[in-house]
C-alpha cells in the first residue's frame, strides 16, 4: 500500500477526438468484454440453447403429418422456417441487455472514458453474433439428428446459416434502437416481442402460404422474414440463388442504414 | 502532467452551472474554483445537488446553463479531453457486477489504450496496491462493499488522472475502511494528484478537505476552509440528563448561570443542552451540580454537525424525506 508513482500522469498529446483504429479496438475491446459476461453467467444462453431444440422438435412433430403427409418430408420446409425464427428471435436480447446494462453503475464509468461513445454499442452488438452462431448450430445440428439432410450440401447450408446470422444482426439494431430509448428492459422485451411474433409466425415458416385465407398471403408475401425463409430453403435444399436472397440482403442492409445512425444519435444522447 | 499545469493553476472552474430534472432545478447556478493540488469537499446532504453538479463536471450529464472548465478545457466542447484528465470514482461503484476484480481493470486499461500485457501487468499492480490481490479472480458479486469501493477508486486511478472525482467515497463504509479510504486520498494528492470529493459528513470534509463548498437546494452556501466553516457555525454542545425530572429547572438555572449562556431544555428527552464556548468550566458547573444535589444520568458533548452548520448557514435543518432528525442523530452517532 505505498508506492505506485502515480506522478506521470499523461504523456500523449490530448486530443478531442477518438481515431477510426481506436474506435474499432475499443469496439472490440467492449465485445470481449460482453463475451466474459456470457461465460460467466452462461444462464443468459438459456433461450438460443433450448428454443432451437424444443421448438424443432415440437413444431416438426406438431405440424409434419398435417402439412407435409409425414415428418420426414416435411423437415425441409420447417428446418429453415424455424431456423429463421429461432435466431431472429434471439436478436431481441440485444436491446434488453443494452438497456439492463446503461442502467448500471458500470455503464457512468465507460462514459466518463475517453473512448469512443460508440464503442459500448458496438461490442454489444459484435458480442451478440456469438448468439446467433450458437443458436443457428443447434437448429440445424437438431434437424440433423431427426433426419433432416440438405439438398443443397454442407457448404450451402452453412452459407445458408451465415445469411440467417447477418440478417439477425442487422434486425438487431432495430431492438438496439429500442433498448436505448426505453426506460425499462422489460418494456424492451414487450415491444420486441409485439413486433416479432407477428412477424415470425405470419410468414412462409411453418406452413405453405397457398393455405392461408387471401388477406393474410398478401402480408406473408411482403413479410421481410417470408423472404429470407424462401433464401434459405433455396439454398440448403437446392443449393439454388433466387431473388429472395437478394430482396433479403437488401432488407438487412436497409434496416442497418436506417436503425444503426438513429440508434447511435439516440445512444449518444443519452450519454 | 507539464501540458496541463502550462494551461492553468485551476483544476476546476465553475460558473453558474444549472441542471434541471423537470421542474426540479437539482443544481441551481453552482460556482466553484478547485486549485490544482488540493482536496476540495463539496459538503451537503443527499438530493442537495452533489451528485449532479459532481456529473457535469466529470462530462456524464450536459449542463443547462453555466459553463465549467477542467485544467482550462471546456466540459462539453472538449469534453474528450477531460475524459484524458479526471477519474470518477461513484456513489454507486461503477464497476461490473458479474465480472472478476482483475478483468474489471484489464478492461478498463484496455479501453484507455493499454497493451495487452501492460493493462494485466497494471491490473495486478493496482489490486496489489489496494489489498485485492487475494481476492482478483473472484466475481464482484462476493465482494463486500468496501472492496467494491476500492476496486472502483483503483479503477479510476488507471490512467493516473491529475483530477480526480469521489462521491461520497465512504458513504455506507465501516469506520475501518473508512480510514483506509482516507490515507488512500490523501497518497493521490501527495503524489500530485487534485482530488474533488463529496461528502455528508462535516468530519471527513475536516479529515481530507482544504477547503470546503456547502451546498444546498442546489446553490453554494457556504465556501472557504474548514476552519472558517466550523467558526461561522459556532463551538460544541453540553448536553446533560438529570436523573429527577423534577430537578430539571434548578439544573438549568445553574448550568445558565455557571456557563453563561441560555440552554434549551427538551422535555421529551429531558435533556439540557447548551453552546460550550470554554471546556474549563464544565469542572465548576458539575461541583455546582453535585453541591446542589442533582444527581446526572448522562452528559456528553457534541461538535457541531452537518445539521448544525446547515441550521446555521441556511437558517434551516438538514431536510431529507426519509430521515427524521431523531435517525439523523443516529446516522452521525454511527460514523462518529
Amino acid at each position: 500500500m505505498s508506492s505506485i508513482p502515480m506522478t506521470s500522469g499523461i504523456q500523449r498529446p490530448l486530443r478531442n477526438r477518438t481515431s477510426f483504429r481506436q474506435t474499432l479496438s475499443q469496439s472490440f475491446t467492449m465485445a470481449y468484454r460482453g463475451l466474459l459476461k456470457i461465460r460467466r453467467t452462461p444462464e443468459q444462453l438459456f433461450d438460443v440453447t433450448f428454443q432451437p431444440i424444443v421448438f424443432t422438435l415440437m413444431f416438426t412433430y406438431i405440424f409434419g403429418g398435417a402439412v407435409s403427409g409425414n415428418v420426414h418430408n416435411y423437415l425441409p420446409i420447417i428446418i429453415p422456417g424455424i431456423l429463421v425464427q429461432t435466431v431472429i428471435t434471439t436478436s431481441i436480447v440485444t436491446g434488453v441487455q443494452l438497456r439492463e446494462d446503461m442502467d448500471k453503475g458500470v455503464f457512468d464509468r465507460f462514459k466518463s472514458l475517453p473512448i469512443a461513445r460508440i464503442a459500448p454499442l458496438a461490442g454489444a452488438l459484435l458480442a451478440d453474433t456469438v448468439r446467433y452462431t450458437i443458436a443457428t448450430v443447434l437448429t440445424l445440428v437438431m434437424g440433423y439428428i431427426i433426419g433432416y439432410r440438405p439438398g443443397g450440401g454442407l457448404l450451402n447450408t452453412v452459407i445458408a446459416g451465415i445469411l440467417v446470422m447477418a440478417c439477425s444482426w442487422a434486425v438487431s439494431w432495430i431492438f438496439a434502437f429500442f433498448g436505448v430509448i426505453a426506460r425499462t428492459a422489460s418494456s424492451v422485451q414487450g415491444i420486441s416481442m409485439l413486433i416479432l411474433f407477428p412477424l415470425t409466425f405470419l410468414s412462409n415458416a411453418l406452413v405453405p402460404v397457398n393455405t392461408m385465407p387471401h388477406w393474410l398471403q398478401w402480408f406473408v408475401k411482403i413479410n421481410p422474414l417470408s423472404h429470407l425463409i424462401t433464401a434459405v430453403r433455396d439454398l440448403a435444399n437446392a443449393g439454388t440463388v433466387g431473388s429472395d436472397l437478394v430482396i433479403s440482403l437488401v432488407g438487412a442492409a436497409v434496416i442497418v442504414v436506417i436503425f444503426a445512425p438513429l440508434t447511435v444519435r439516440a445512444y449518444m444522447r443519452r450519454t | 502532467m507539464d501540458s496541463v499545469k502550462m494551461k492553468t493553476d485551476w483544476a476546476i472552474e465553475a460558473r453558474g452551472l444549472v441542471k434541471s430534472f423537470g421542474s426540479n432545478r437539482a443544481v441551481d447556478g453552482v460556482d466553484l474554483k478547485v486549485r490544482a493540488g488540493t482536496i476540495y469537499g463539496v459538503l451537503g446532504p443527499n438530493g442537495a445537488g452533489k451528485t449532479t453538479t459532481v456529473r457535469m463536471l466529470a462530462t456524464l450529464l450536459r449542463p443547462d446553463a453555466g459553463s465549467a472548465r477542467i485544467f482550462g478545457y471546456d466540459v462539453v466542447k472538449e469534453a474528450q479531453i477531460v475524459r484524458q484528465l479526471i477519474g470518477v470514482t461513484g456513489q454507486y461503484a461503477s464497476v461490473d457486477e458479474t465480472l472478476s476484480a482483475t478483468e474489471n481493470l484489464v478492461i478498463f486499461s484496455r479501453l484507455l489504450g493499454l497493451g495487452r500485457a501492460e493493462a494485466r501487468r497494471k491490473a495486478a499492480e493496482l489490486l496489489e496496491e489496494f489489498g485485492l490481490t487475494d481476492a482478483a479472480k473472484r466475481p464482484l458479486k462476493h465482494f463486500s462493499g468496501g472492496m467494491r469501493r476500492r476496486l472502483d477508486l483503483a479503477a479510476s486511478l488507471i490512467a493516473q488522472p491529475p483530477l480526480i472525482f469521489l462521491d461520497e467515497p465512504t458513504t455506507g463504509l465501516d469506520p475501518r475502511t473508512r480510514t483506509h479510504m482516507w490515507e488512500v486520498i490523501r497518497r493521490l494528492v501527495k503524489s500530485g494528484s487534485t482530488v474533488l470529493l463529496t461528502t455528508q459528513y462535516l468530519d471527513e470534509a475536516d479529515q481530507l478537505a482544504d477547503r470546503v463548498a456547502v451546498i444546498d437546494r442546489g446553490k453554494v452556501v457556504a465556501e472557504g476552509t474548514v476552519d472558517e466553516l466550523k467558526t461561522s457555525v459556532g463551538t460544541s454542545s453540553l448536553h446533560l440528563r438529570v436523573h429527577n425530572p423534577m430537578d430539571m429547572e434548578e439544573a438549568r438555572r445553574i448550568v445558565n448561570r455557571v456557563l453563561g449562556v441560555q440552554s434549551v431544555v427538551s422535555t421529551v428527552s429531558g435533556k439540557i443542552t447548551a453552546p460550550m464556548m470554554d471546556a474549563d468550566r464544565v469542572t465548576d458547573l458539575l461541583i455546582r451540580l453535585r453541591e446542589a444535589g442533582i444527581k446526572l444520568a448522562e452528559m456528553s458533548v457534541q461538535k457541531p454537525t452537518l445539521d448544525e452548520v446547515f441550521l446555521t448557514i441556511t437558517g434551516h435543518g438538514v431536510e431529507d424525506e426519509s430521515q427524521s432528525d431523531e435517525e439523523l442523530n443516529k446516522a452521525e452517532a454511527m460514523q462518529r
